[in-house]
Order: C-alpha cells, then structure tokens, then sequence
C-alpha cells in the first residue's frame, strides 16, 4: 500500500489544472437539453479532444492519450473540481466506446473512436423499448439480414438527446423467431438515415431530455454490426459491468457536489446557526463521496493486478445515485423555501443549479438499470441467492 | 500510488483466518461464552504462538514490527469468528502506546518484550471508554491522566466485573489515583501518544466491526438458500434479497476507509483523526445494518439464543460505543470538514 502519487501523475495533475483552468468557460454553457447548449457543448468536446483530453484513456491513434486508470481518476478530479461544463456524448463514450474497443474490428474502431472522442459524432442509446425496460432481454425491434443490409423496424425509447445525436446504438433481434438473449445483434444506425423517427420525451426540468426512436424499412451496412450477428446480448453485457459501476459516473463528480454542500452548510450555519440533523446529513454525504472514491483507487488497485470486475459494479450503481438523491435533498433543506426556485428567477440562490440537480438525481436510481435490478445483481451473482 | 495489499499480507491473513476458524468454531465460542471469565488463556496462548502477541512489537523487542495496515486485515478476522479475547488491546493498541513512548520510558522496552512473548495482558484505560474490557484480567494497566501516561499493575487498582450483552465480555470501570510514582511519561510527550491510541483502539473496533458485518451477512446468506416457505427458499424472494444487497454495500462501501485510516496511522498523517473516525463510523454503521437485516432475515429463528447468528449480533452491538461513541466521531469528522479553509473535494482523497 502506497497512498502518494508519483511525478508522472503530478505531472499530469498539474498540466491538466492548468489547462483547465485556462479554458473552462467563464460562463455556464446551457443546458445541453437544449438544440443550443447541445452545440455548445459539442464545441467544448472539440477543445478537449484538441488537447488528447476527451477521453484520456483511449489509445492514442483512436483519438486519446493511453493514460492508464489512475490517471483517469486523476483527470476526473480535476475536471470536477474545475467546475468544467458537464460530458454531453458519454453514452457514446463510456458504454458504446468500450465495447467497440473489445469487439469491433479495427475498421470500426478508427471509423467511429476518433469521432466519438471529438464529439463530430454524437450517440445515443438504443436500449429501451415500450415493453422492455428492466426485462431487456425483451427487445421486439427487428433487423432482418438482406444481402449486405439490415433492414430496421421497430421502436426504441428513453433514448437520452436522440433529437440532437447523430447515431444511435442498441440491440436488435436479428432472428426474428429468436427469444430473450439469443438471437440479438449489436447495431449502430445513423439517425439521419431514411425511415428513422424521433419524437422527442420531455424530462421533469422540461427539456426534450430524451426522445423515441421509430425505425421504418431502415436500412444499414451489415458492417455496422459490433461483434458476430445473434450474439449481441454477450456483446452488450461483456463491458455493461465496469462502465456502469465506474467510469459511468466517477466519484469526483459527487465529492465536488459534497464539497458544494459543505460550504451550503456553512453559510446556512452562519446565518441559521449550527442544525444537528442537517450537520449529520452533510457529514455522511461528505463520507459517502470519500467512501466511494476510495472504493475506487481500492477497484483500480485490483484491476491494474489483473482483477476482473462484474457484479461489483452494482455496488457502486446504487451507492453513488442514492449519495447524490441524498446530497440534494439536504441542500434543499438548507434552501429552505427558495429551494423551488427555478433558475433565472430573481430571488433564486445559485442560479437554481441544486434544483436542477435536484431534479436530476431523481432519475439516477432508475436509468441504467434500476436500482432493484442492481440489487438483484448483487443478491444472485454476488451471494449466490436463488433466482426467483 | 497502490491502494492495495501485498501478496505477503494477504497471506498471512489468510494463515490467521484459517487458524481461527479451526479454533474457535461457533460451538467453541458458545464453550467459552459459557466460562467463568468468558475467555481462556488457552486460546490465548495459541494466539500468541501464532505470531499475533508479537505482530506490531518493533524488531529490537522481538516483535515482527508490522504496522496498523496489517492490523487493519488481522481485526476483520478478529471480528470475522467472533474472537473471545482482548488480544488486539494488549498487542495492537497497549503496543502501539509503548512503541511511542520516547525509547528509555520506565519499563518500555521489557513491556514490550513480555507483549512478543505472549507473557502480559495490558489494559489500555482512556477517559473515551467509561468501561474497559477484562481489566479484572491485566497484569498491568496503562492509564491516561490528564494526557500523562501512568502505568499501574493489578494489585495497585480496584476494579469491578461486569457482564455485558455480549456473554464473552468482562468490563470494567476502574478505580484509581493517580500519583508521581504511577507516571510513566508527562503531558508533553503523552497527549500525542493517547492521540494515536485512542486512534489504534477505534481502528481495532472498526476493524472487528466490519468482519462481524461480513460474518452476519454470511450466516444470513446461508440461512435464506436453506430456509424454504411458500415451496421455496426465502432468499428467492426479493424483500429478503434486497435487505442482505444493502448489507453488502455497506461492508463494501465501510472497507475502503477502514484501509485508508490504517494507512493514515501508519504514516503520521496530520488527519489521521478523520480518516479514523469516518473509519469507525463507518464500519460500525455496516455492522449495525448487518445485525438489523440479519436478525430479520433469520425471522423468529434470529430471535433465539440458539442460532448462532446472536454471538455475532451482540458481539456488533457491544462494540458501537467502545472507542467513542459514532457522535464522538461524528464531531471529530465534523471539526475536520466544516472548518475554515480545509482541503476537501475531489483534489483530496490522498493528499490534503
């Protein structure tokens, strides 16, 4: 055990800080719900991508700069405490990317990393359907094989800023008389292709958030298939554990938000005094933020040994979106009746952002994969419980 | 930067673990639970000849001069089956405490050396435990007086006996003046030397919390594959399911700060007070829901005397408020963190 980093990775620590710190927008970009702040957003990851520091773990000639987990963290660190503008294409980059890295050839990989480094393209999910959420394996939307095409039809939902992305991923049943994992192909479909439909869902904030995706005769190479047709539910599965427990939501992310409500408390302290229960809320929220990050160096500790990581990840899953419900609703206590305030209103404190995150935090126990299907990932596969 | 073990550690905690689960089965515990003083020396012995006795002893006193990560592997198995003894408060905290002591203290060096051997129980006596566990046992006790150190043997104190939940321990309030001729060191060099202890003793208590936490859920697991109603095991069912997830989650999320505070002691970290006590709250908290979910889990069965479950439990329980109670620590996190400009944030896990 040895807790201090060495002079490569403060090396590291320091350029990316001041990089940073030189080319963080002054102001807040916009909501990234929005057409607008989309854009914005996308042109940010340009200047990222510029530097080698969209996606600091990728291989150099796929866009990155082959950093290895540590310095991820590091990165992750920074970035938050930077108060740097919010990942707008990580569906893309963190469950789409590292998929392709195990399973797509080296066409693929260098057709689609770089762009997705860059942000040129921007990617949605193609997960959900009407009839299957947490029972995934469900899937009806069809791609039937005809000669070097797959023709599409079918519906996909909860697919987040489908009306702004320009691709789309999922899983699509290749064999149409094929049941529940077997029979699947893992696909990748251009949203501007003919026969593609997107309305978009408006979220609790209001925004076009996410949108349903109707496909109709649409037609796509066979070489937009990532891994062997009829095999795509292995393929989605092989890399769903890691992203979802880790790189999917990083645990700087919610020490910057418990470091936000430590100061909360503090001026609430300072003009309130001192409140025992909203002490102990910000107390276990800091250590709930540590703990994670810890858990983290603990996890890269055992990977960077050759450990595999599976049904752990469910672990971090519920732990950090049951933290960051947690965090907010202590900050809106401590906002008391301005807490409803939306942003832009004259009296709101923060310019609403709690709210906003708030707001967003009650979708973390629900999207990739409920907090009951983790639970029950943990249950079967961690503790050998029978399946029901 | 390897926030992990090394194949050595391991191993050895594996030896250890091995050696008290032949040992110290739940039928032996419920054995000695039964005894007079709720402990034997002959478990003591072997434990000692097992190398715990002389774990953290320096090298010059005969000990192997390992340090409180390796404490933080060997308590979990402490925890794990439930050890009836206060091994850890003799080998680990009372020789924590000496090792400080500037070298040439009244009887440092041969205490240390009758702690290798297996030879002394020391009690370790803080002002932050109303209650010290077998004290009617030590040899000698080192007690904390206005930040001095005094060091008294057994016929120089009166003390009491009491039961506790926990049927294999013994506590104590203890009953004692201090005077010049018990002082083994003054507050100059003792404050910082209790500092450290009172760390030492809460890392032990999180250490053994978070084995017990572990064993709780294991017994648990074990009982809803076996415990069949409605025509199948309960632990299909996902109410039960998810109350023993939410155990592992605590054991998982409690391990990684009871790592870090080991470190932090190890090496002199300045914040080695916070570290420890979210260490202690933390572990204790997984310890707590692995009692709650595991006695429901158990139904009326986790109610009884007679499924071992209830060793383990009470054990938890038992350990809450030793080494500070959580608000005691929950204070300490709170002088840390809500002070005036302190490092916290994403920048500081390790370094702040």
């Amino acid at each position: 055990m040895q807790l201090k980093f060495n002079e490569k990775q403060n090396a590291f620590r320091t350029e990316v800080r001041e990089w940073l710190s030189n080319n963080v927008p002054a102001e807040p970009l916009q909501s990234y719900d929005t057409r607008e702040g989309f854009e914005q957003h996308r042109e940010w990851e340009g200047k990222l991508y510029e530097n080698r520091l969209s996606m600091v773990m990728w291989p150099q000639d796929l866009g990155g700069r082959g950093c290895d987990l540590i310095e991820w963290l590091i990165f992750e660190e920074e970035y938050y405490a930077a108060g740097a503008p919010m990942r707008v294409n990580q569906n893309g980059q963190l469950l789409l990317g590292p998929t392709l890295m195990e399973f797509g050839t080296d066409e693929q990989k260098h057709r689609f990393l770089p762009r997705m480094a860059s942000s040129q393209d921007m990617w949605a999910q193609g997960w959900s359907e009407p009839d299957a959420g947490s029972d995934m394996a469900s899937v009806r939307s069809k791609a039937i094989r005809d000669g070097d095409e797959y023709v599409i039809n079918g519906q996909k939902t909860w697919s987040t800023r489908a009306i702004y992305a320009d691709w789309v991923f999922g899983l699509f049943r290749s064999d149409p008389d094929s049941k529940r994992h077997h029979g699947l192909s893992y696909l990748v479909v251009p949203l501007d292709a003919p026969g593609v439909t997107i309305r978009p869902i408006k979220a609790l904030n209001g925004k076009d958030a996410f949108a349903e995706v109707f496909f109709d005769d649409v037609r796509v190479p066979a070489s937009n298939c990532i891994g062997e047709e009829g095999q795509g539910w292995s393929v989605a599965m092989a890399t769903a554990g890691f992203e979802r427990g880790l790189l999917l939501r990083s645990p700087a992310r919610f020490q910057q938000t418990a470091k936000r409500l430590v100061d909360l408390y503090r001026q609430y302290a300072a003009n309130h005094g001192e409140n025992g229960a909203l002490r102990d809320a910000v107390l276990e929220s800091w250590m709930g933020a540590e703990a994670y990050a810890q858990a983290a160096y603990h996890t890269v500790g055992l990977v960077e040994k050759g450990a595999k990581i599976g049904a752990e990840s469910s672990i971090n899953k519920v732990i950090w979106s049951e933290l960051d419900l947690k965090m907010h609703e202590a900050a809106m206590e401590m906002l008391g009746a301005y807490g409803e305030l939306r942003g832009g209103s004259p009296a709101a404190l923060d310019d609403g952002s709690w709210l906003e995150g708030f707001l967003f935090a009650q979708a973390g126990p629900i999207y990739a994969g409920t907090n009951e299907i983790q639970r029950n990932i943990i249950a079967e596969r961690m503790l050998g419980l029978p399946r029901a | 930067m390897d926030f992990t073990f090394t194949e050595d550690q391991l191993a050895f905690k594996e030896a250890i673990s091995r050696f008290l689960k032949t040992e110290v089965p739940p039928e032996v515990l419920r054995d000695i639970c039964d005894t007079e003083e709720g402990s034997t020396s002959e478990l003591r012995q072997k434990m000692a000849e097992q190398g715990l006795a002389a774990l953290s002893v320096p090298e010059n006193q005969g000990g192997l001069g390992m340090d409180d990560t390796a404490w933080s592997l060997l308590t979990q198995e402490l925890g794990y089956y439930a050890i009836p003894d206060s091994m850890a408060d003799t080998a680990y905290v009372a020789s924590g405490l000496l090792t400080a002591l500037p070298e040439g203290t009244q009887q440092r060096e041969q205490l240390l050396e009758m702690i290798a051997e297996g030879s002394i129980r020391i009690a370790v006596v803080h002002g932050v435990n109303p209650l010290v566990v077998d004290l009617h046992l030590a040899d000698k006790a080192l007690v904390e007086h206005e930040g001095e150190v005094h060091l008294v043997s057994r016929e120089q104190f009166d003390c009491e006996r009491n039961t506790s939940i926990d049927s294999s321990r013994r506590v104590s309030r203890l009953n004692f003046s201090a005077s010049s001729a018990s002082k083994i060191a003054g507050a100059d060099d003792g404050s910082g030397v209790w500092a450290e202890t009172l760390n030492r003793g809460a890392l032990a208590v999180a250490g053994k919390s978070l084995g017990l936490a572990q064993r709780m859920l294991d017994l648990s697991v074990d009982y809803a594959i076996q415990r069949k109603q409605f025509g199948k095991p309960i632990g299909s069912f996902q109410a039960v399911k998810h109350k023993l997830a939410d155990v592992v989650g605590g054991i998982e999320t409690a391990k990684p700060t009871l790592y870090r505070a080991a470190y932090a002691l190890a090496n002199g970290d300045a914040r080695a007070d916070l570290y420890v006590s979210h260490a202690k709250l933390a572990c204790c908290q997984a310890a707590m829901v692995a009692a709650r979910h595991g006695i429901q889990v158990h139904g009326a069965m986790g109610y009884t005397w007679e499924a071992d479950l209830q060793m383990f439990m009470k054990r938890a329980w038992a350990l809450q408020a030793s080494w500070g109670t959580a608000e005691f620590h929950r204070q300490r996190v709170a002088d840390d963190i809500l002070a005036d400009g302190v490092a916290i944030g994403p920048q500081y896990t390790f370094e702040g």
